[in-house]
């Protein structure tokens, strides 16, 4: 029997489209609309991908365990841990990533998300200087010009043009796709510097030299600013200069091609300045491209619960923070971790390999659907129902908006990560508590 | 069955005229009952000042603007750090605190009850995670509809009935209690970075004006019955010179409802500036006070600014734009599309300032000269004014003329000639205070019917005991201890359970979120209008079908019925 399931929320990635409709047969999805090819990649692809149940590392191999003896596992190593990190977090819902801020609480441990690989440079910068932002909606409604900056979208976030900027449906306009012009700053051509109405070329490195010309040139100062900025010519410089000033409606969206090159959070900074400055001429925005589909919950959850976005460190009993230390990436490499919890993430494919070295020295426990690098780093690998397939809760898209992901999928059998670390938080809290 | 008997309370019960009476309280099971069995749980309150729970009527605790506050601010949470105390989490945060700091420090408080003062509705399902963890207190969120399109057209349409019908749609949809308009018209124009100075000024865009959207509103409020009445912050907030427009929104709404006011404006302080410019701002208080005295129909909130470090936070995107410009500070803006605006900075009152020490005076003598202690509530719109935390001095200062003399020496020495406070005598007393924290605000937010901020037969168990006997005490002279009674009470009870104990919260317990769900006929449905159905497929970026928020976020939801009539 097949079966059609509208207003789907793609798990994806952090534009978190709402609009997917998903065919169904005999309980395996078949067909999707709307999404884009990394979404409906996730969708198609995810039943022949999944671990059939919990796997224990054995000598050279693999063991099938139960999930009874798996959650012994983990209760018993993170309770005797001295110092044990829990990180990822990203593709949980935030009802999972609250039990994991209080888990880490009672067991004085370090939670971080995969923020600090990304846009943690974003947040710092935020917290020195502040976030004039707003939801995808209002860019969509009003914006007649859209910077993309150290991002590319056509192939990260494919469909960002379409729902939220450039190609997107818009109150204010009549025919909104004429009637913006897109600039788009990265060191190479991408498929989204094709689409750009200005395309400025940046030499690598050369991002922060390049802001700070358009912030000499909008505060009157063109005459300090050099003949080429890092590549860029002074004539094109001027020329966006005068293109956001007489915005009606601007908005820059940035991407990891900006926080993770030289520079780092001074960048975001410095873009961020720039936009207050252009705020004393006409309306501006700026909005970092988050990655995957509840990165940002995360820095939300563990916000409201313990005060810091990320990288919150419990082992004093207070909460602590200070990214550079207690990001778990600087734990690793400093080798001091002696226990992993990883949730929903791929920590061997992205951190440095000092880090995945370190990882796969210590005990370290994978909750994750399927198979992924990390699995090779690993002790003990745990698959449960995927949220936005086969379990529901609420993700925060870039913006910020709150949205819950659906569950159309029954009887897949996979307990949810919530229902997981719930029993762990209660059990290891009982012990403490009868201890 | 849970039974306790409260002996010997000094009982002040305004909204059940118990007027400072030693008598004994009995609960079952949450409420407030006739008697009780010899088996009861028994407190000995020793006469010691009993409270129905407090009630703050205009607070930002949880939401995205709120969090963000928190997101950006290190140096906020490393200055308010607890660790983990028995049932206690650990908290962070001083000016924003995590939301178990904030729930925690309400409850060592005596406080059982708060409403967050602006939700957009697009992000509600944030408030509600929020308010989950905020679990000593019960919560209710007024949403913002100051930029709302649909609303918008129906007030452009002068259809009342329309504007009806797309507020209680949007009420049952993200379960939100009261209507809440910012800057009305302003926050929408500021998505192209201007502002409204005027309640007669065309919104952009759009052919309607403030007043307009502020009188449409308060006739669909009435409409429908909601509990509370519109909740509105003022256009022109913090602008020299603004008392004009207060005075001018005060005329708007007649009296339309018998047991309640009919527009609740908030913050005031912040809008009963007179003069042109920083230099030349005095206190306009008297004229503000004058007009709320003419008007049975009108309550207002302090917003008391208080000295010291804080974060400003409103839906005010516009408003908190220009208080970049003036301190250079961090700013954060955050549009909501086709709702509403929001800002954020941080700010630093100085005692040394002659603006400042102007704002200070303006929220005390508002509440001096306001005569009906009903319609005048205490609050400091926390975190803008100050944290709530300063509640207590607040109490302090009203209630003693020496104190405020003595404060007044410390302030700018230009301050006399700005405002008229050091002539004002009027010393508010403990029936004034409870009042002005608990018994008017279960009157103004209509929670009297729901068992809220009294303690007669039925009543929700919800209450305060603070370390001070009113007839022991000169408040006028012992002012410290009457302030230090108020931080902290002897016991906090919320539905007959002692939640907080000499301020150490001792039982973790779970809240509950009230909203409004009035009935809509069929003739007031808005999935009947193909504008309004548009707004979704074409403008905003979330379908329909996933903007309700289900369920789930409000499992402990209590829902207040309301008819059309």
């Amino acid at each position: 029997m097949s079966d059609k399931v509208r207003h789907v929320v793609c798990p994806y990635c952090g534009c978190l489209c709402d609009d997917i409709l998903v065919e169904l047969d005999e309980g395996k999805i078949t067909g999707v609309e709307n999404a884009c090819t990394l979404g409906a990649h996730k969708f198609l692809s995810d039943s022949e991908n999944r671990l059939k149940g919990p796997i224990m590392r054995d000598g050279s191999g693999w063991k099938d365990i139960s999930y009874e003896d798996a959650i012994d596992y983990v209760v018993d190593l993170l309770s005797k841990a001295d110092r044990p990190i829990l990180y990822g977090w990203s593709g949980c819902a935030t009802e999972t990533q609250a039990i994991g801020a209080h888990l880490a609480e009672l067991i004085g441990g370090v939670i971080d998300s995969t923020t600090s690989v990304c846009h943690g440079p974003s947040i710092l910068a935020i917290q020195e200087v502040g976030h004039p932002g707003c939801t995808l909606g209002q860019v969509k409604n009003r914006a007649d010009t859209i910077i993309y900056w150290g991002s590319n979208p056509i192939e990260a976030h494919p469909r960002h043009l379409s729902r939220y900027t450039n190609y997107a449906d818009a109150y204010f306009f009549h025919n909104a796709f004429r009637e913006r012009q897109v600039i788009v700053v990265d060191t190479r051509k991408t498929p989204s510097t094709e689409i750009a109405t200005e395309f400025v070329l940046v030499k690598p490195g050369g991002d922060y030299h390049v802001l700070s010309a358009l912030r000499a040139i909008l505060r009157g100062r063109a005459d300090v600013v050099p003949d080429i900025v890092a590549g860029v010519a002074k004539p094109q410089l001027i020329r966006i200069v005068e293109i956001c000033k007489k915005t009606n409606f601007g908005a820059m969206f940035f991407g990891v091609g900006i926080t993770m090159t030289g520079g780092k959070y001074k960048n975001i900074r410095n873009a961020i300045e720039f936009v207050d400055e252009l705020n004393r001429y006409t309306k501006w925005t700026i909005s970092p491209m988050r990655g995957h589909s509840n990165v940002y919950g995360s820095n939300e959850v563990f916000t409201w619960i313990s005060g810091y976005p990320y990288a919150v460190d419990y082992s004093r009993g207070i909460a602590f923070y200070n990214p550079g230390e207690t990001t778990v990436v600087d734990i690793l490499a400093r080798g001091e971790a002696d226990a992993a919890l990883i949730m929903a993430s791929d920590p061997g494919a992205h951190f440095p390999r000092i880090c995945s070295e370190n990882l796969a020295k210590i005990p370290t426990i994978l909750f994750d659907p399927y198979p992924s690098v990390t699995t090779h780093l690993c002790t003990l690998q745990i698959p449960s129902a995927v949220n936005g397939i086969d379990a529901a809760g609420t993700a925060y898209r870039m913006d910020g908006i709150p949205i819950r992901t659906h569950k159309f999928l029954d009887n897949t059998g996979y307990p949810t990560d919530t229902t997981l670390l719930k029993q762990i938080y209660d059990r290891i809290r009982e012990a403490k508590e009868n201890a | 069955m849970h039974e306790l008997l409260i002996r010997n309370a000094y009982v002040i019960d305004p909204i059940n005229g118990i007027l400072g009476e030693i008598m004994d309280i009995p609960i079952r099971d949450g409420r407030v009952v006739d008697k009780v069995s010899e088996k009861s749980d028994l407190i000995d309150a020793l006469g010691y000042l009993t409270l129905p729970g407090g009630i703050d009527s205009h607070t930002h605790v949880c939401g995205t603007k709120v969090n963000f506050g928190r997101y950006m601010s290190p140096e906020d949470m490393r200055a308010g750090r607890t660790s983990r105390r028995g049932v206690m989490y650990p908290t962070s945060g001083y000016t924003v605190p995590t939301t178990f700091g904030n729930s925690y420090r309400y409850s060592r408080m005596g406080y059982t009850t708060l409403l967050e003062g602006a939700m957009a509705p697009l992000e509600a399902r944030h408030t509600h995670e929020e308010f989950a963890a905020t679990p000593m207190q019960d919560m209710l969120a007024n949403t913002l509809f100051d930029g709302n399109w649909s609303l918008f057209e129906a007030v452009g349409d002068n259809d009342v009935k329309q504007a009806a019908a797309v507020i209680g749609w949007t009420l049952k949809a993200v379960k939100g209690f009261g209507i809440k308009l910012t800057n009305p018209g302003g926050t929408e124009a500021w998505g192209f970075g201007d502002d409204i100075s005027g309640l007669d000024e065309t919104v952009p865009n759009w052919d309607i004006t403030p007043k307009q959207i502020i009188d449409t509103t308060i006739r669909a409020c009435e409409l429908l019955h909601l509990p509370h009445s519109v909740h509105l912050h003022c256009n022109n907030l913090g602008m020299p010179g603004n008392y004009k427009t207060t005075l001018d929104t005060m005329e708007i709404p007649s009296d339309m409802n018998r047991d309640r006011q009919t527009l609740y404006l908030t913050h005031v302080q912040f809008h009963s500036y007179g003069g042109h410019t920083w230099g030349d701002i005095r206190s306009e208080a008297d004229k503000i006070a004058a007009s709320v005295n003419n008007k049975p129909h009108i309550v207002i909130d302090m917003g008391q600014v208080m000295f010291g470090r804080t974060m400003t936070m409103t839906a005010d995107g516009p408003m908190e734009f220009r208080l970049y410009t003036l301190h250079h500070n961090k700013w954060s803006n955050h549009d909501v599309e086709l709702e509403t605006g929001s800002g954020i900075i941080p700010v630093y009152y100085n005692r040394q300032s002659l603006v400042n020490s102007v704002m200070w005076a303006i929220g005390l003598e508002l509440a001096l000269m306001v005569k009906n202690p009903w319609q005048c509530l205490l609050t400091t719109d926390n975190p803008n004014g100050a944290p709530f935390v300063k509640y207590p001095e607040i109490i302090g200062l009203l209630m003693s003329n020496r104190y405020r003399n003595k404060e007044l020496e410390s302030v700018h020495r230009h301050i006399n000639k700005r405002t008229i406070l050091s002539s004002l005598e009027r010393e508010l007393s403990f029936e004034d205070i409870a009042i002005m924290t608990r018994s008017g605000q279960t009157k103004a937010l209509g929670l009297i019917n729901e068992g809220k901020g009294h303690l007669g037969e039925d009543a929700r168990a919800d209450i305060a005991i603070f370390p001070v006997k009113p007839d022991d005490i000169d408040p006028s002279k012992q002012y410290e201890e009457v302030i230090g009674a108020f931080q902290q009470t002897l016991y906090t009870i919320k539905d007959g359970i002692v939640v907080s104990r000499n301020g150490e919260v001792v039982t973790g317990i779970l809240n509950r979120t009230f909203w409004s769900k009035p009935d809509l006929p069929d003739d007031m449905d808005v999935m009947q209008s193909s504008r309004f159905i548009e707004k979704f497929s074409r403008f905003y970026s979330v379908d329909l079908e996933n903007y309700a928020v289900q369920d789930e976020y409000v499992e402990r939801g209590v829902a207040i019925d309301s008819k059309v009539v």
